[in-house]
């Protein structure tokens, strides 16, 4: 017999979402190289995948049913695929800016203004 | 040949519509003139040959109504012409007068480019057209049709030659005044309607003959809504004024509109509405002491007018006015038939004034003229004749119309008219004297123009030529009408012999007798003239005299040795009595100051303040410029930093959680 294992509480997870969020917005609002803003970004999103699974998790032990608990995970794979599609059209946008200006700090990208 | 009514006008506008169409193309002028005088010419013939088969047949009055123009609810107005004696009398006169105008046209209109001599008699036709719808018309919405078509045509020939502003200025004051009183006359259509439910003559007048007592509030109002109208139309005070100013159209224009045809539509429209105006004692009287004071007073100013065309404007507007007496004491024949003499001759004298000018190089002023009779016979004979009529000098035209206002003026007065005694003797005596001024100033004209010696220079002195036969015949024709034209009225009471009145006898079913109100007639001494025989020959005489002292008096001061040293004298020894007549009692200067300033005035503001600053500025400028400003501070939040727009994504998402909480 093992040990028995006590969960993460539900709580703790949320928390940990939450500050991954904060870290990846920061991280958006903050950074220049357009890369890091685009890991940001990963970040926030991954933080959603958190949340996602930290409920399902909770309300598959809630409910017998497990349509509930199946529907935040398969979000997760929604959210990963969206992701991977942005990936690509970001950096394929990265590198188009790159060759016109030899850089991808987003400040230097600001022509399209008053 | 009744059923072919409609053809008069429709002629005349085919001739309009075909002349247009040939001034477009530039059409030679001998085409236009062929056309337009034949379109006339036509209507003419088939206006005479509808007559004669009229005049055939007891008089009765033929009604022939077209389509239906109107339809609405209870009211139904028909497109419809209508034959009876008076539009008869009025067909005859105004076709006859309006084709020898148009002969005439043709030689003083010759020096116009095709394209203005096409305009120009298209107009022309136009207003024959107009002319004839509105003497023919069955009921007031045919006939408001004809006077607006009138004046319409009035308007476009006074600014004949537009490219001279004074002319066209001349053109739009006959327009604006004339519409001043064309309200009045739309205002009496709406009240006729309201009051008898139709506006058919045939209808409304008998109805209103027929029950005197009923109708007695309603026709006070529509008859003097009516003479607001004619008021307008035939240039009476207070709306006289455009009628001198309408001299700037060429001549023959003011012969056949502003002399013979046009500005008599008032007094053709008082009498067809005779019935109204009898059944209102305060009508009568307006319009009897209107006409009266503008004999007078339009005479007065013609003294001393030095334009040729002046002169006989002013005695246009005096001789109306004796017309509108006429009818305002009830001698509703005596007004047609003096607007028919009156046609003949002021269309001659007009006629002759313009041969005088055209021989003078378009010298109107009577100081540079002088001595014309030697050069221009048959002009100095004609005009010598309408002179004659116009003055009142026995066996001429005049004579027996204006003799017949003067006597039934007296009768009025002498029989109590609706117990305005009074008032109708003293418009008797103003009348008289106005007949006295109107011989004077004739001719002073007449001597003027013709007798002495010619004061012009010296190079117009060479050219003074009689005009073509295309103007002379016509002033020939006119001026033999102006002699035997008054026989058709020959006073036939003066020598016991009933009937020999033609045009008396002819107009009698005109005035409808009207229904006896509590034992009495509802109007006083209608037909007979109430006076004896021995005090019409009094007034015969008093009138002769008058006229006769009339052309001493210009003798005496125009003609011989002591030519315009009496007149001169005169106007030295009383400065400010000429002064004023000079200036026309500076009537239009007091329209300038008490309706054309507050007027200008009042759109200045609303052009000013109303419409520059209120809307356009503030309104329209404001808003647009209230947006601008918005928008410019807006587009400060697109600063093209990605951060930024992040920044901005964030705020809104925590807004909407925080709005959603």
């Amino acid at each position: 017999m093992t040990a028995e294992l006590v969960p993460i509480p539900f709580t703790w997870v949320l928390a940990l979402s939450a500050v991954l969020f904060a870290i990846g917005t920061l991280g958006v609002m903050l950074r220049r190289n357009a890369i890091a803003i685009f890991l940001s970004l990963e970040v926030m999103l991954n933080s959603a995948n958190l949340a996602f699974a930290a409920f399902a998790y909770r309300f598959g032990a809630v409910h017998v049913a497990a349509a509930a608990a199946l529907d935040g995970q398969i979000f997760i794979f929604f959210v990963i695929a969206v992701a991977a599609a942005e990936a690509t059209v970001g950096l394929a946008l990265f590198i188009a800016l790159y060759r016109l200006r030899e850089t991808i700090d987003v400040d230097r990208f600001n022509i399209l203004r008053w | 040949m009744l059923d072919a009514l409609w053809l008069i006008p429709a002629l005349c506008l085919a001739g309009a519509c075909a002349n247009l169409v040939l001034g477009t193309l530039r059409a030679p002028k001998a085409i236009v003139a062929v056309v337009g005088v034949g379109s006339v010419g036509a209507a003419t013939a088939v206006a005479w040959a509808t007559l004669w088969a009229y005049a055939g047949q007891p008089l009765a009055v033929v009604v022939r109504p077209y389509f239906t123009w109107i339809s609405a609810g209870d009211i139904t107005v028909n497109a419809s012409l209508q034959l009876d004696p008076l539009s008869a009398v009025m067909t005859a006169f105004v076709t006859v007068v309006g084709l020898l105008i148009h002969v005439y046209s043709v030689g003083y209109m010759h020096g116009e480019g095709n394209a203005a001599f096409a305009r120009y008699f298209a107009y022309l036709n136009l207003f024959m057209f107009a002319m004839l719808l509105l003497v023919l018309g069955s009921n007031l919405a045919v006939l408001f049709i004809g006077w607006e078509g009138v004046g319409l045509c009035s308007y476009l020939l006074i600014g004949y030659y537009y490219r001279q502003l004074w002319c066209a200025q001349a053109g739009m004051k006959a327009f604006i005044v004339n519409r001043i009183g064309d309200l009045g006359f739309l205002l009496a259509i709406f009240a006729t309607l309201a009051a008898f439910g139709s506006l058919e003559f045939e209808t409304v007048f008998p109805a209103a003959a027929a029950d005197p007592a009923s109708f007695g509030p309603e026709a006070t109002v529509i008859a003097l809504l009516l003479f607001v109208g004619a008021v307008g139309k035939s240039a009476q005070i207070p709306l006289y004024v455009w009628l001198p100013d309408a001299m700037a159209g060429p001549t023959p224009v003011s012969a056949l509109i502003h002399a013979a045809t046009m500005v008599t539509a008032g007094v053709y429209m008082v009498v067809r509405a005779n019935v109204l105006f009898r059944l209102s004692p305060t009508a009568m009287l307006t319009v009897a002491v209107v006409g009266g004071v503008t004999a007078i007073f339009a005479a007065t100013i013609g003294l001393v007018q030095n334009d040729i065309k002046k002169v006989l404007a002013y005695s246009t507007v005096s001789q109306l006015g004796y017309m509108f007496l006429a009818t305002g004491v009830g001698a509703w024949v005596a007004a047609i038939f003096h607007v028919v003499t009156h046609a003949f001759f002021k269309a001659c004298l007009f006629l002759g004034s313009g041969s005088v000018i055209h021989a003078c190089g378009g010298e109107q002023d009577m100081r540079r003229m002088g001595g014309l009779r030697i050069h221009m016979p048959t002009t100095y004979w004609t005009f010598l004749a309408a002179t004659l009529s116009i003055a009142g000098i026995p066996i001429f035209a005049g004579f027996f119309s204006k003799d017949e206002i003067l006597t039934r003026t007296w009768a009025a007065g002498a029989s109590d008219l609706n117990g305005f005694g009074d008032a109708y003797r003293v418009l008797w005596a103003l009348a008289v004297a106005a007949a006295l001024l109107t011989a004077f100033y004739m001719f002073r004209a007449l001597f003027t123009t013709f007798h002495g010696s010619f004061r012009g220079p010296e190079e117009v002195a060479h050219h003074l030529h009689e005009s073509p036969r295309s103007m002379t015949l016509p002033l020939v024709l006119l001026g033999v009408l102006s002699v035997v034209g008054g026989f058709v009225g020959l006073p036939g009471q003066l020598l016991h012999l009933e009937g020999l009145n033609l045009i008396e006898r002819f107009l009698k079913p005109v005035v409808i007798p009207l229904a006896e109100v509590g034992g009495h007639a509802a109007e006083a001494a209608h037909g007979a003239h109430g006076i004896g025989l021995a005090t019409e020959w009094l007034l015969v005489l008093v009138s002769v005299g008058a006229a006769a002292a009339g052309v001493l008096l210009a003798r005496r001061f125009y003609l011989g040795a002591g030519a315009f040293l009496l007149p001169r004298r005169l106007a030295e020894r009383l400065p400010l009595l000429h002064r004023m007549l000079l200036n026309k009692y500076w009537v239009d200067e007091l329209y300038a100051l008490l309706v054309i300033r507050p007027l200008r005035a009042a759109a200045g503001f609303c052009w000013r303040v109303v419409d520059e600053l209120a809307i356009d500025t503030l309104l329209v400028n404001g808003t647009a410029f209230g947006v601008e400003l918005g928008a410019d501070l807006a587009r400060y939040t697109t600063t093209g930093n990605i951060r930024n727009y992040a920044l901005m994504v964030l705020a809104a998402a925590v807004g909407i959680a925080a709005l959603l909480w």
